[in-house]
């Protein structure tokens, strides 16, 4: 087998040399009744071949987003990714490297996450970043456990902008952690009155900038009022090229910033592996969940980093831990740092001008057909749409059309029926005219 | 350290200084072209970011140069062994990252129409039933993101199960030799954890044990086979004991590449266990993530699992999103979107790949590579316990009594020698332990190579040379570095000087 480099005569060597008899002779410590007498029932070996063969069939199967004309987002989304990104993160020495516990072997992977924190932080506008978290629904759940801890309450208000994922992974985290969640109603096109919800009890705020419907809010009042009541606001950002384009949640007055950072290069990956971003004030940093890299100095004097604050970690403190968690998104975070650094500050300005162009000319585009009506006032590469017609079947004519023509907002809220016609539309870069053009025309013969 | 001594640059020779890519701002400079949009009328209402982001601007060459010298300053699987033990750290095939690349995978949207990605589901499909067959265990969870993330789901599922069977318990049995993520977990959903010790023979104790446990007890947490590279040789008698007590038995499977294929957990009485995806089926660690961390479950934990489930109907495969209807005993959702499918396309390549009778050879090679080296090390170091190991084998540093050289410096000083260390201090059981789990992807001659070099280390220490070992390593790009001067004053940012 290909991958298994020891030879029949090597084994037997082996074998001579430890004294066992035979390779069963090894398993002598497993009770004999749980040990597979023979093979399961499973496929046997495959060449390279056979396996691409089987895996590209399964793969051609699916409507890819380069197929078609393509306007989902809802929390992915879909960038051109430069093609030194991906080069660059196969290098072996990226790609197969471990958890830079030992910094001497590491060095190359732990300045790039020094540079991925400082990256996270300015592009947010807070203090510090960590070395990045599974997803940004997961550090959302995380966020709202450190303002737990931080403020020793045990109530958040979740407001009803925020991702539906999001929100149900912080619900299925605070059940068990004994945190109340608050959770305000989605409202898309109309205001939500959080600072009515805050009280002596309340640990935290979360938002999301632009929300789930793509609005963009202004937060620095809200940030105000949390302040006033001893809470923390919580920002999330499921996309972060919007912060090229708009106020950063730092400069809002956020406590604490839990991210979505797929945007930079990452591909949709029909889900994951995405990358979680998590940013707060520096005060805070003894409470953060993750690893974090810090700088230092070797015996020689010069400078370099290493992980650090691993006393907050679940490898030390175990069950006192801030978090259990022990992998991050190492790779995902390099993706995210080369594509950064690749567009650099005028290129991260002009791509996200770009995609708010491309957002604003398809919503005035599709906002013109008969019966469609745009709900958003202010929104960065990502609006909703009131269709006359529950938007769930348009969704699915549109793809029998081979257009893949945004996400009906019925499918994460199955529950409100009062939104069955919304759709929610992203346009970002990887949009062309001719994509608006084969869109509309697509929507307006599905509408008729 | 060098005839040569200091150079004009401060690079020595294929060792490259480098900058942070902050400090080489070239202003003007950009890695990407892109078009100017035409005229429009922008909606931020009055949003739009005040001021610069302060990121530097670099054009690709000098972008590609610096993650190239960067890279090189890692060392990696690709470039030779790295035996962390309980990390597992074998080959990854190249194959598996060409095949998640597929536009029909890498380029697809978790939320397109159902229809829309049958391929998809199908391959999620066709991964649960692989694993689901290796684990002996009927249902799997496969949106967890990492095994800290199994860990999380299965405690939660096992939570779920005893509160709707009006059944709350609140402690969680950890035996004292496990991960850190074991009691971090259990922790994390809410529960007391106690601490089970160790026997004489690297074992659960289970007179212990059965003394704990109680009407009281949720789960036991047993990670088999265990982080001293042991077989829990009792575990059907653990098993019995913990469902006779009407708790539930967790089994935390990082370590499953020693019996994939030979042992199925479900028959050991395992009721839920996660699988380190990039452990066991050689997804790449990428320097700490992203990991995926399915959960097998028994059937009396299934109703709980979290969302999205996979189902199968008339049109073909769909996905149940919502913990409601049919999977309203779901504890919920655990992550955005559907789980790590990119991760699944690799783990499923390569056990398509190894095919069952490939599998079951890479636990037997496994397992025989770890007790070669154990035998070959069994003079030179010293074993922590007797007997047969599993994929790994453990040490103490009782080698290095009175030496003045301890197992960190032992450590850094294989670094100089191109290898990277096994896991140190870890697991607490023994003193001053070194780890060493080789995989079943090094070679007999790779291995050879690693004793010679530790049998020499560890004669260097006994001849007395600890000076030499304390200022280890000397070769690397950076000598031993201050981790506690890092802890007392965290910088964890490049901000301009002037600020």
């Amino acid at each position: 087998m290909r991958y298994l480099p020891l030879t029949d005569a090597d084994r037997r060597d082996m074998l001579a040399a430890i004294g066992a008899p035979s390779i069963e002779a090894l398993f002598a410590d497993v009770p004999l009744a749980a040990r597979q007498p023979g093979l399961l029932d499973l496929p046997l070996a495959m060449g390279e071949m056979e396996v691409e063969r089987r895996l590209a069939a399964m793969a051609a199967k699916n409507l890819h987003a380069g197929m078609a004309p393509f306007f989902l987002g809802g929390g992915a989304y879909r960038h051109h990714i430069p093609a030194a990104v991906d080069h660059l993160i196969q290098r072996g020495e990226f790609l197969t490297s471990y958890t830079p516990y030992q910094p001497e072997l590491a060095q190359g992977t732990l300045q790039s996450l020094f540079e991925f924190q400082t990256q996270v932080a300015l592009l947010t506008g807070m203090e510090v970043a960590n070395a990045s978290m599974y997803d940004g629904a997961t550090a959302g759940a995380e966020a709202v456990a450190m303002a737990h801890r931080l403020t020793r309450r045990n109530r958040a208000v979740l407001s009803g902008g925020l991702h539906p994922h999001y929100r149900a992974v912080c619900e299925t985290y605070a059940q068990f952690a004994g945190v109340e969640l608050e959770r305000s109603d989605a409202t898309p096109g109309a205001g939500e009155d959080l600072a009515s919800l805050l009280d002596s009890k309340t640990a935290c705020i979360v938002v999301q900038n632009p929300d789930f419907f793509g609005e963009i809010r202004d937060y620095s009042a809200l940030a105000q009022h949390c302040h006033a009541a001893g809470a923390l606001l919580v920002v999330v950002v499921t996309e972060m090229l919007s912060l090229g384009a708009i106020c950063p949640p730092g400069a809002m007055g956020a406590d604490v910033v839990a991210a979505e950072g797929q945007s930079f290069g990452n591909a949709l990956n029909f889900g994951g592996p995405h990358l979680g971003l998590f940013a707060s004030r520096e005060s805070f940093v003894r409470q953060m969940p993750g690893r974090l890299v810090g700088e230092t100095v070797d015996a020689a004097g010069q400078r370099g980093w290493v992980l650090t604050l691993a006393t907050r970690e679940q490898h030390i403190r175990r069950e006192r831990a801030t978090s259990n968690i022990c992998t991050n998104s190492g790779l995902c975070a390099l993706a995210f740092t080369i594509h950064v650094a690749l567009l650099g500050e005028a290129g991260l300005v002009r791509l996200a001008r770009l995609n708010h162009a491309t957002a604003v000319a398809t919503a005035e585009r599709l906002a013109a057909l008969p019966g469609v009506r745009l709900v958003n006032d202010a929104f960065f590469n990502e609006f909703t749409l009131r269709l006359p017609c529950p938007a769930a079947p348009v969704v699915e004519a549109l793809a029998a059309q081979g257009v893949l023509g945004g996400i009906p907002v019925s499918r994460l809220y199955p529950e409100r029926p009062d939104l069955a016609d919304l759709l929610l539309v992203a346009a970002t870069e990887t949009v062309t005219i001719e994509d608006i053009d084969r869109f509309e025309a697509a929507l307006r013969e599905v509408l008729r | 350290m060098s005839a040569l001594g200091a150079t004009t640059s401060g690079n020595r020779g294929l060792q490259l200084e480098e900058k942070l890519v902050f400090e080489q701002d070239s202003p003007g400079h950009c890695g990407v072209d892109l078009p100017e949009p035409p005229p429009f009328r922008a909606r931020l209402n009055g949003l739009e970011r005040q001021g610069p982001i302060g990121l530097p601007g670099l054009s690709e060459p000098q972008i590609v140069r610096h993650f190239t010298r960067l890279s090189q300053k890692n060392y990696a699987i690709d470039s030779g062994l790295y035996p962390l033990g309980s990390c597992t750290m074998k080959h990854n095939p190249r194959l598996n990252e060409k095949l998640a690349r597929l536009p029909g995978f890498a380029d697809l949207h978790p939320l397109q129409p159902m229809a829309s990605v049958q391929g998809a589901l199908e391959l999620i499909d066709t991964t649960a039933h692989w694993l689901k067959v290796l684990t002996g265990l009927p249902a799997i969870a496969l949106s967890p993101a990492a095994g800290a993330h199994g860990e999380l789901c299965g405690i939660m599922t096992i939570r779920a199960a005893l509160t709707a069977a009006g059944d709350p318990r609140r402690r969680i049995l950890v035996p004292e030799s496990a991960h850190g993520t074991n009691p971090a977990t259990a922790a994390t959903c809410g529960y007391t954890i106690e601490s089970i010790p160790a026997n004489a023979r690297g074992r659960v104790d289970l007179a212990a044990l059965q003394a704990k446990l109680g009407t009281d007890v949720a789960a036991l947490m047993l990670t088999n086979p265990n982080t001293c590279g042991l077989f829990e040789d009792e575990i059907l008698e653990i098993a019995d004991a913990v469902h006779r007590a009407g708790a539930f038995f967790y089994c935390d499977g990082a370590n499953f590449n020693a019996i994939v294929g030979r042992v199925r957990p479900g028959e050991l009485g395992i009721d839920a266990l996660h699988l380190n995806l990039h452990k066991t089926f050689s997804t790449p660690h990428g320097g700490g993530g992203p990991g995926s961390g399915p959960v097998a479950l028994a059937a009396t934990l299934a109703p709980h699992a979290p969302v999205p489930w996979l189902v199968h109907d008339a049109a073909g495969c769909a996905l149940i999103e919502h913990a409601a209807g049919p999977a309203k005993g779901s504890i919920g959702r655990l992550k955005g979107f559907h789980g790590q499918i990119g991760m699944l396309v690799r783990a499923l390549a390569y056990m398509m790949s190894h095919g069952a009778d490939g599998l079951r050879q890479v636990a037997e090679d496994a397992v025989l590579n770890a007790n070669y080296l154990r035998v070959r090390l069994a003079d030179a170091l010293s074993l922590a316990f007797p007997g047969l190991c599993m994929h790994e084998v453990l040490f103490d540093d009782h080698f290095l009594k009175d030496t003045g050289v301890t197992t960190l410096d032992f450590a850094k000083a294989m670094i100089d020698e191109g290898f990277h260390p096994m896991t140190m201090y870890f697991p607490l059981v023994v003193h001053g332990a070194l780890l060493i789990e080789p995989t079943e992807t090094e070679s007999k001659a790779s291995l050879d190579q690693f004793v010679a070099v530790m049998q020499a280390l560890a004669a260097r220490a006994r001849a007395g040379d600890a000076a030499a070992f304390r200022d280890a390593p000397q070769l690397t790009p950076r000598r031993r570095l201050d981790e506690t001067e890092a802890a007392r004053h965290p910088v964890l940012r490049w901000r301009p000087a002037a600020e």
